[in-house]
């Protein structure tokens, strides 16, 4: 069976197009933001979604990310909430991937077995666990497989080549590559650099390349998609969100807020030639 | 009690994965790992160095001041009247505690790596002072990342870093404590990893780090067995010393491992008590888990969010321990203990009192352990606790504690 993601993969290549991946905390800026939130940016143009899960060390992340999480541990949200919000959003979306990405501790706790029994059963397609190397990923991989997921993992800037072989050939779904040294939010995108990175990988794997961290904007955007298949924007519309709900804008008009940059930024993919 | 354990599995340990028993591991980011296997090749290939082992071998002996002398604390003893206690003088190490001991083989390593730039976490201040030391000796740019909460309760240390030419950088995310320090430190280095070396202050953090910051602490252990045996003819009964991340300690212990009768206790902080919650006890309260690149026992909820900590003493306030101790519980060669802030303080007072030497409010948690299981023993037994650090820079914290102002 094609998972949701593959699949998701698979028809955006016949139509030509990229994916547009957002990236939200669940549970920021508040609990009842996150499903209405989830498909609003669907409507936006939204391909997958990935939704965090709060955690209180996220140590790959930048401030931006960061004040996400405590904001949403403020608010309750743990693990289970998180898989509770993709369950609530299933009711009306059954083909959106959703895709995971939290640290490995809160998954450990609930247990690999029972976390990919409780994924499945809510509707989420793949885990992205920012601190489990292919080194450490046996265990949890099992799980994932067991219950058909995706596991998505990470190459970096710094992944040597025979390195990049071990990790394409243990991944489905996607390739998550991570476009700079360095944590969320930070630093100023280098296109030539990503696309040289992005055609080693491509010498190891056929799966669809997806490139995070340092897309702000439409332009940004666009340029990445002129080499990738897919697009993760992450701290800009976190930071979006926090700023329209420090301001004391309703729900409404805080996830309209964020869809507006959403939208702006899936023309600039459209607008990609390739 | 330690009969029954396999001798041959402490050679075993960390494995080629860096781990102890489920425990260990390399839980970090994509971006680091090639870092880890660069830093865990360079430094197989230097400890077997000769060279290596006798630079290192000379700044202990001349910068440091090693050996440490173990010290009969005579009237100590006498006053309680069971096992002799002799202390094993960390504190009297340049810069006053034996994280020196890992600062300096670290600080080797960078400078072999042809790094510029050194970064640290620090809770009581003594790894980060140890670290901007050796970064001024060797011409490096030292950062040191130390909670908000930190800074403020060890404000002379924080001087004693300027001093020296390092950066403070306080940390105001999560909990303004050690393990904040610690995700902020991890967050430099992945994006600096090029030109930086990332100096951790126990036997915490991704593999090699474990295996790294112990070996380095194990010359506590050496000195204090062949010091036993010239002082006493015999090995200790027992040895005590306090857990942070578990470096003094394990510094003391891993020596003497195989030796049967030498049973080891490893003191963490009770903070208000470990009913209370209110404590950073995750070996003796905790669970096992995943932070800071390794798994571990850990204080966590049932949802896997990381507890906050609470002692007196910065430099034991951490959620988290070094996994080989994890593994020491679990196989029973180590019993893991508390001793709560106010044991601690009267220990400090104590052990100021009646021998004129002042510990750090860590070490004082050991003392407190040991005063009490030297009451249960007799005057032919002895006992060597890791005095890990002088107690001048909790000066503070004391006096705020007595309600004394300056
Ligand atoms: C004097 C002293 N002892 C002990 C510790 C605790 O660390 P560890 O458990 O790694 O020895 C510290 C940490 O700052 C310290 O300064």
């Amino acid at each position: 069976m094609v998972s949701r993601i593959a699949g998701r993969f698979q028809e955006l290549a016949a139509q030509g197009r990229k994916a547009l991946i957002p990236y939200v905390v669940a549970g920021d800026p508040g609990v009842a933001v996150t499903v209405p939130l989830m498909h609003a940016l669907v409507e936006a143009g939204a391909d997958i979604i990935e939704l965090g899960v709060p955690f209180s060390d996220p140590m790959s992340e930048g401030p931006t990310i960061q004040l996400a999480h405590e904001r949403a541990l403020a608010n309750k949200v743990r693990l289970r909430d998180a898989l509770d919000m993709v369950r609530a959003f299933r009711e009306q979306d059954s083909t959106t991937p959703v895709l995971l990405m939290g640290y490995a501790n809160p998954v450990e706790r609930m247990g690999y077995a029972a976390f990919a029994d409780a994924a499945t059963a809510a509707g989420v397609d793949a885990l992205l666990t920012v601190d489990i190397p292919p080194e450490e990923v046996a265990g949890v991989n099992a799980e994932l497989h067991r219950v058909g997921m995706d596991n998505i993992f990470l190459i970096a800037p710094t992944t040597p080549d025979a390195r990049i072989a071990t990790i394409t050939g243990q991944a489905s779904g996607f390739i998550y590559y991570v476009a700079l040294k360095g944590v969320t939010g930070a630093g100023h995108l280098d296109t030539a650099d990503v696309a040289a990175h992005l055609a080693r990988i491509r010498e190891t794997t056929d799966l669809p390349l997806a490139v995070g961290f340092g897309i702000k904007d439409a332009a940004s955007a666009r340029a990445v998609a002129e080499v990738a298949e897919g697009v993760v924007v992450g701290s800009a519309l976190v930071q979006r969100l926090a700023e329209s709900a420090a301001a004391g804008a309703s729900n409404e008009q805080t996830i309209a807020h964020a869809v507006e940059l959403l939208s702006e930024i899936r023309r600039g993919i459209d607008g990609a030639s390739f | 009690m330690t009969t029954e354990i396999d001798k041959t599995l402490f050679d075993t340990v960390p494995d080629a994965e860096g781990r102890f028993g489920v425990y260990g591991g390399k839980f970090v980011a994509e971006t680091l790992m090639s870092a880890l296997a660069e830093l865990e090749s360079l430094y197989r290939k230097l400890s077997n160095d000769p060279e290596f082992q006798r630079e290192l071998d000379e700044d202990l002996a001349h910068y440091v001041g090693r050996p440490s002398p173990l010290y009969f604390a005579r009237r100590w003893s006498e006053q309680i009247g069971g096992a002799r206690i002799y202390l094993k003088r960390e504190d009297l190490n340049h810069t006053g505690a034996h994280k020196v001991n890992n600062t300096i083989g670290q600080a080797l390593l960078a400078k072999h790596m042809g790094k510029r730039r050194v970064i640290a976490e620090t809770g009581a201040g003594q790894h980060g002072v140890a670290t901007a030391t050796i970064a001024a000796r060797l011409g490096l740019e030292c950062q040191v990342f130390m909670g908000e909460e930190d800074v403020r309760r060890q404000a002379l240390n924080v001087y004693r870093m300027k001093l020296l030419g390092a950066e403070v950088i306080p940390v105001t995310s999560g909990s303004k404590t050690l393990k904040d320090a610690m995700n902020e430190a991890m967050r430099d280095w992945v994006t600096n990893v090029d030109d930086t070396f990332y100096i951790i202050g126990t036997v915490a953090g991704p593999h090699p780090y474990p295996e790294i910051v112990r070996d380095f602490q194990c010359v506590i252990g050496r000195e204090a067995r062949a010091q036993s045996l010239e002082q006493t003819g015999r090995l200790p009964d027992a040895l005590v010393a306090c857990v942070g991340g578990g470096s003094n300690a394990i510094g003391l212990f891993h020596p003497f491992l195989k030796d049967d009768g030498v049973a080891m206790y490893g003191v963490e902080a009770g903070g208000h008590g470990v009913a209370t919650g209110e404590h950073a006890a995750p070996l003796t309260a905790g669970t096992p888990g995943v932070l800071h690149g390794n798994r571990t026992y850990l204080m966590q909820d049932e949802d896997g969010q990381i507890l906050h900590t609470h002692s007196v003493s910065a430099g034991l306030d951490y959620p988290g321990v070094g996994p080989e101790h994890s593994w020491l519980k679990d196989i029973g060669r180590v019993q893991y203990v508390v001793a709560d802030d106010k044991e601690a303080l009267d220990a400090f007072h104590t052990l100021t009192r009646v021998e004129g030497i002042m510990p750090a409010l860590e070490s004082s948690h050991a003392l407190a352990y040991a005063g009490k299981l030297a009451a249960g023993m007799s005057p032919d037994q002895h006992i060597v606790v890791n005095l890990s650090g002088r107690g001048d820079k909790d000066i503070h914290t004391v006096a705020e504690i007595d309600g004394i102002q300056f």
